[in-house]
C-alpha cells in the first residue's frame, strides 16, 4: 500500500486542528542528534516542508507553517518548552506566583533587542499578551489566556499578570505566546521578534528565508541562513532531498519513501516522538455508542498493531488513551480494551447486539483515513458489525462532524499534546459526558502543583480509557530525514515547531 | 478589418463579464464557508460572524459582485481572505513562472509536431512514418504527471543533470538557474502536447495531399515542394492554428498538474491553494486572469487564421455585415 501526497485541504484541516485542538502544546526542543566535528559557520541550511505559512502572523490565521518556521527562530516567548515537557525560561529571567496562585510576576531578561533595534520592555509583553486575547485574534491560545484579568507593567523589566482563576498551565501556555514589538506594523508580511534569526526573503508559494540576527541576546545561530522550501507533494519533497535541493525534511509523511533513504549512507532517518493520535471517535451521544459496552467491543475488535504495521511499516506506537508518552501524566494503558475479538463478541451480546449492528463511519478523504477505514471495516465484520464508509472532505468534516455533531463515528487525527483535557468538555464533538471527568479536568487546571495536576489527569486518562470514550488507534511516528552531513536539528518537532538555530552543516 | 476588430473587442468584454458572473456565482455555490478557514476549530459563533464580516462575505451577493467588478475596473484583483495580501502582485509573481513555462512548452511542441506530423502524413507508407503515428498515439495516452515523474527519475535523480523541482527563490534574477528549473517541466508539457498536435498536423496534411488544388497545381507544372509551399501549407495550417489556440489555452489552465509534480510556484498552484482555503478573491483573481488569457489566445488564433486564409476573412466579415 502507499501513502502518498496529502491534499492541501488535508493540510489545512490538520493545521486548524494542530493549532487549536490543543489547548496546550509540547515542544520540539533542540534534541540535536549527535555531535558534529567541524561545521560551516556560514552555511545555508535548506529545509523542506509541506506546511507553508498563510501569512506570518500567528494570531492572524498564519497556520501550522508559521509556527514551524518562526516559533523560536524569529519570535520568542517568555518561556520555552523542552522535549520532556519542562518549561524553561527564555525572555523571562524568572517569575513568582502569589500565594493564592492568581498573580504572576515576571522579570524580563536584560539586553534583549528586537530585530528593529528597539530594546524589549514590559510594554511589549503586555501588548503581545493582549494581542492574543483581542477580539479579532485567531490564536489557538486565545481560550487559554482568557483567564487573564489584568496586565500591569510597574517598570520596564517587570510584568504583573492577575488571573480570574487559578491556572496551573498558565506558564506552560505562555511558551506559545510570541513577544512582539508593540510598535510593529504589517505583521502578516513582516516581523519584529527577538529570535536568533530575522526574516529574510519570503517568496509566497515557494520559500521563506531566515538570516542570522547579529544582535541576538543569546548564543548565535550555528548557521548563517536557513531557507524553508515548501512543497505540496511529498514525492516532490523527497526528490528535493535526493537531489540535495534540501538538507532535511521536517516531517516525513510517506513510509514508502523511507527505504530509499534508509539504504543510503548519505541520509539519516530519525524516528522521533510525535503527539499525533489517530482516533476512531465515536459519537458518545448517539446510539449505539451511548453504550460503554459497544464502545469497548469495537475497541477490542480492532487490531491496532496490525493497522499500524500496514500503514506505517515499523514506525509509530500503539496507544491506549489520548495521552502520548511525552505528556507528564502518561501511563501505558494499551492493555485496557486490548485486541480480543472473543471479548468483543461477548460484550456485544451483553449490550443486546448479539447479531451485530451497522453504522456509518465518516472518513476524511486524505491519508491515512481511507486506509484505516477499510481496515476497521474488515476487522469489525469479523464480530458482526457492518461499517458503511462515508468519505468526506475536511471542510465537510468540520461542518458535519465538528460543528453539527451529525455523525455516528468518525476518523480524525489530533495533533497536540495535553489533548486529554478535551474529554472534560461535554460539548466537544465526540460528546463524551462524564461529570466526574469534567470535575477532574477543572480541578487539574486549578491544582496548586504540577504533581497534583499530574495525579488528577492520570485519573482522567484511566477513566476515559476504561470508558472507551474513543478508540485511540495509534500514535504517529515523527520521522525527520536529513542529509548525514547535518546535525543539531530537532528530532521530535512536537506541535510543528522546528528550531533551526542549532543546525550544523558539515 | 476595423469593424471586425471592434466587434471582437466588444465580444471579448461581454464574454469576460459573463464569465465573471458565472465564476462568481459558482464559487458561492460550493459547499463550505471561507470563515472556517479563517477561524480556528472551536471558534464561537461570534468569532465566525466577525470573520465573515471582516471579509465581507456577510453582505448580499449582488453587492459583493459589484464591489469586485468595481475593483477589477481599477485593475485591483482584491485582497486574499487568508493572507490579507493583495492578489494582484501575487498573480503577477506566479505568472512569471507559468507564462515562460507555457510559452516555451508551446513553442517546443510546435517545433516537434509540425515537421513530425508532416512526415507522418507524407511518408505514411514508410516504416518511420508509421512509427511517428504510433508514437504520437502512445503519447496521447500518457498522463502528464507520469511522464514528469519518469523524467525526474531519469534526468534529476539518476543522472543529476537537472533539478527535480522547485524554482529559484530569487525568481529570474539568475536566469540560468531559472531556466534550469524549467527544462524538465517544459519538456514534459511539450512532449504530451506535441503528441496530440502531430495527429492534427498529420490529418490536416493528409487532407491537403489528397486535395484537388494540389493535384491541379502539380498538373500545371509545379513541383511537389512548390505546390506544397504555395497552396498546401497555407491550407493545412488553418485547422491546425485553431487547435494550437486550444492547446495553448488548455496548457495554461492545465499547468497545475505539472506545477505540482515539479513543485513550481505558478498560477496553477496558487489556484489549488486558493480552492483548498475557500479564498474567493484568490480563486476569482486567478480564474479571471486565465479567462482573459484564453479569450485573448482565441482572438489571436482567429486573427492569424484570417490573415492566412482570405476566404475566411471575406466570409466572416461579409456574413457579419
Amino acid at each position: 500500500m502507499n501513502l502518498p501526497k496529502k491534499p492541501l485541504s488535508a493540510g489545512v484541516l490538520t493545521v486548524a486542528l494542530a493549532v487549536t485542538l490543543a489547548a496546550c502544546g509540547g515542544s520540539g526542543d533542540n534534541n540535536s542528534n549527535g555531535g558534529s566535528g567541524s561545521y560551516d559557520k556560514n552555511a545555508t541550511v535548506n529545509i523542506g516542508s509541506l506546511y507553508e505559512p498563510q501569512n506570518l502572523d500567528n494570531t492572524g490565521g498564519g497556520g501550522q507553517g508559521v509556527t514551524e518556521a518562526l516559533n523560536g527562530n524569529v519570535y520568542e516567548g517568555l518561556f520555552k518548552l523542552t522535549d520532556d515537557g519542562k518549561v524553561d525560561n527564555l525572555l523571562a529571567k524568572d517569575h513568582k506566583v502569589s500565594g493564592d496562585g492568581l498573580t504572576y510576576t515576571f522579570t524580563l531578561r536584560d539586553g534583549v533587542k528586537f530585530h528593529s533595534g528597539k530594546a524589549l520592555t514590559s510594554k511589549d509583553v503586555k501588548y503581545s499578551l493582549e494581542k492574543v486575547i483581542a477580539p479579532d485574534s485567531q490564536s489557538a491560545r486565545k481560550s487559554n489566556l482568557e483567564v487573564i484579568k489584568t496586565i500591569d507593567t510597574p517598570d520596564a523589566k517587570t510584568v504583573k499578570v492577575t488571573l480570574k482563576q487559578k491556572s496551573i498551565s498558565f506558564v506552560y501556555n505562555l511558551s506559545y505566546v510570541w513577544i512582539i514589538n508593540d510598535q510593529a506594523k504589517n505583521l502578516k508580511t513582516t516581523e519584529d521578534g527577538t529570535g536568533p534569526y530575522k526574516l529574510g526573503k519570503w517568496t509566497r508559494g515557494s520559500a521563506l528565508g531566515l538570516d542570522r540576527f547579529p544582535g541576538y541576546w543569546g548564543t548565535a545561530a550555528t548557521n548563517k541562513q536557513v531557507v524553508f522550501h515548501y512543497y505540496k507533494d511529498a514525492t516532490a519533497l523527497n526528490n528535493a532531498l535526493l537531489t540535495n535541493a534540501v538538507d532535511v525534511v521536517t516531517s516525513e509523511q510517506s513510509p514508502d519513501a523511507l527505504d530509499q533513504f534508509k539504504s543510503n549512507q548519505s541520509y539519516k532517518v530519525n524516528d522521533g516522538n510525535s503527539t499525533t493520535k489517530l482516533l476512531l471517535a465515536f459519537n458518545d451521544k448517539a446510539k449505539p455508542f451511548t453504550d460503554v459496552k459497544v464502545r469497548k467491543a469495537v475497541s477490542s475488535a480492532i487490531d491496532d498493531k496490525k493497522l499500524l504495521e500496514s500503514v506505517w511499516g515499523g514506525y509509530g506506537k500503539e496507544i491506549g488513551s489520548m495521552v502520548p508518552p511525552t505528556d507528564p501524566w502518561y501511563e501505558d494503558l494499551t492493555k485496557v480494551n486490548a485486541y480480543d475479538p472473543t471479548e468483543a463478541k461477548k460484550l456485544l451480546e451483553e449490550a443486546g447486539y448479539a447479531k451485530g449492528f451497522s453504522f456509518t463511519l465518516d472518513t476524511p478523504n486524505y491519508d491515512p483515513h481511507p486506509t484505516a477505514a477499510t481496515f476497521i471495516k474488515s476487522q469489525l465484520a469479523k464480530v458482526g458489525i457492518t461499517v458503511k464508509i462515508n468519505t468526506i472532505t475536511p471542510d465537510e468534516w468540520y461542518t458535519k462532524v465538528y460543528k453539527n455533531h451529525d455523525f455516528s463515528a468518525t476518523l480524525q487525527e489530533h495533533v497536540n499534546d495535553r489533548d486529554v483535557v478535551w474529554y472534560g468538555n461535554p460539548d466537544f464533538y465526540w460528546g463524551y459526558d462524564n461529570k466526574q471527568v469534567v470535575k477532574w479536568v477543572e480541578d487539574a487546571e486549578k491544582a496548586s502543583s504540577t504533581q497534583q495536576q499530574t495525579d488528577i489527569l492520570k485519573k482522567v486518562n484511566r477513566k476515559t480509557a476504561e470508558d472507551a470514550a474513543s478508540d485511540w488507534l495509534y500514535l504517529y511516528p515523527q520521522i525527520v530525514v536529513a542529509n548525514s552531513k547535518l546535525s543539531g536539528y530537532p528530532l521530535n518537532g512536537l506541535n510543528s515547531q522546528f528550531f533551526a538555530y542549532d543546525i550544523k552543516k558539515g | 478589418m476595423t469593424g471586425y476588430l471592434l466587434r471582437r473587442l466588444a465580444f471579448l468584454v461581454v464574454s469576460l463579464v459573463l464569465a465573471s458572473i458565472v465564476l462568481f456565482v459558482l464559487l458561492r455555490m460550493l459547499p463550505g464557508d471561507p470563515a472556517n478557514a479563517l477561524t480556528s476549530v472551536g471558534a464561537s459563533p461570534e468569532q465566525i460572524a466577525a470573520a465573515r464580516h471582516s471579509i465581507g462575505s456577510d453582505r448580499p451577493l449582488p453587492e459583493q459582485f459589484t464591489h469586485w467588478m468595481g475593483q477589477l475596473a481599477t485593475g485591483d484583483l482584491g485582497t486574499s481572505f487568508v493572507s490579507s495580501l493583495p492578489v494582484g502582485p501575487e498573480v503577477v509573481q506566479r505568472l512569471s513562472v507559468t507564462v515562460p513555462l507555457t510559452l516555451s512548452a508551446f513553442v517546443l511542441a510546435v517545433l516537434i509536431a509540425v515537421p513530425a506530423g508532416f512526415v507522418a502524413a507524407y511518408k505514411r507508407r514508410t516504416w518511420y512514418g508509421a512509427l511517428l503515428s504510433g508514437v504520437s498515439q502512445l503519447g496521447i495516452a500518457v498522463p502528464v504527471f507520469w511522464l514528469g515523474m519518469i523524467l525526474i527519475v531519469v534526468f534529476a535523480l539518476n543522472a543529476g543533470w537537472l533539478p527535480s523541482g522547485g524554482f529559484p527563490q530569487d525568481g529570474w534574477s539568475d536566469p540560468a538557474q531559472a531556466i534550469r528549473s524549467l527544462v524538465l517541466p517544459v519538456v514534459t508539457i511539450a512532449l504530451v502536447m506535441s503528441a496530440s498536435l502531430i495527429r492534427y498536423v498529420r490529418s490536416a496534411t493528409l487532407d491537403v495531399l489528397d486535395s484537388d488544388f494540389l493535384r491541379t497545381s502539380r498538373a500545371l507544372g509545379s513541383s511537389f515542394g512548390q505546390a506544397m509551399w504555395r497552396h498546401g501549407l497555407r491550407n493545412a495550417s488553418v485547422p491546425v492554428i485553431s487547435i494550437l489556440g486550444i492547446e495553448l489555452a488548455s496548457t495554461l489552465l492545465g499547468a497545475v498538474v505539472v506545477e505540482s509534480v515539479f513543485a513550481l510556484p505558478g498560477l496553477g498552484s496558487l489556484l489549488a491553494t486558493g480552492i483548498a482555503q475557500h479564498d474567493y478573491p484568490v480563486i476569482q483573481g486567478v480564474l479571471f486572469v486565465s479567462t482573459l488569457a484564453v479569450l485573448l489566445i482565441g482572438f489571436a488564433a482567429d486573427l492569424v487564421q484570417r490573415i492566412i486564409d482570405p476566404r475566411l476573412r471575406d466570409r466572416l466579415s461579409g456574413g457579419a455585415r
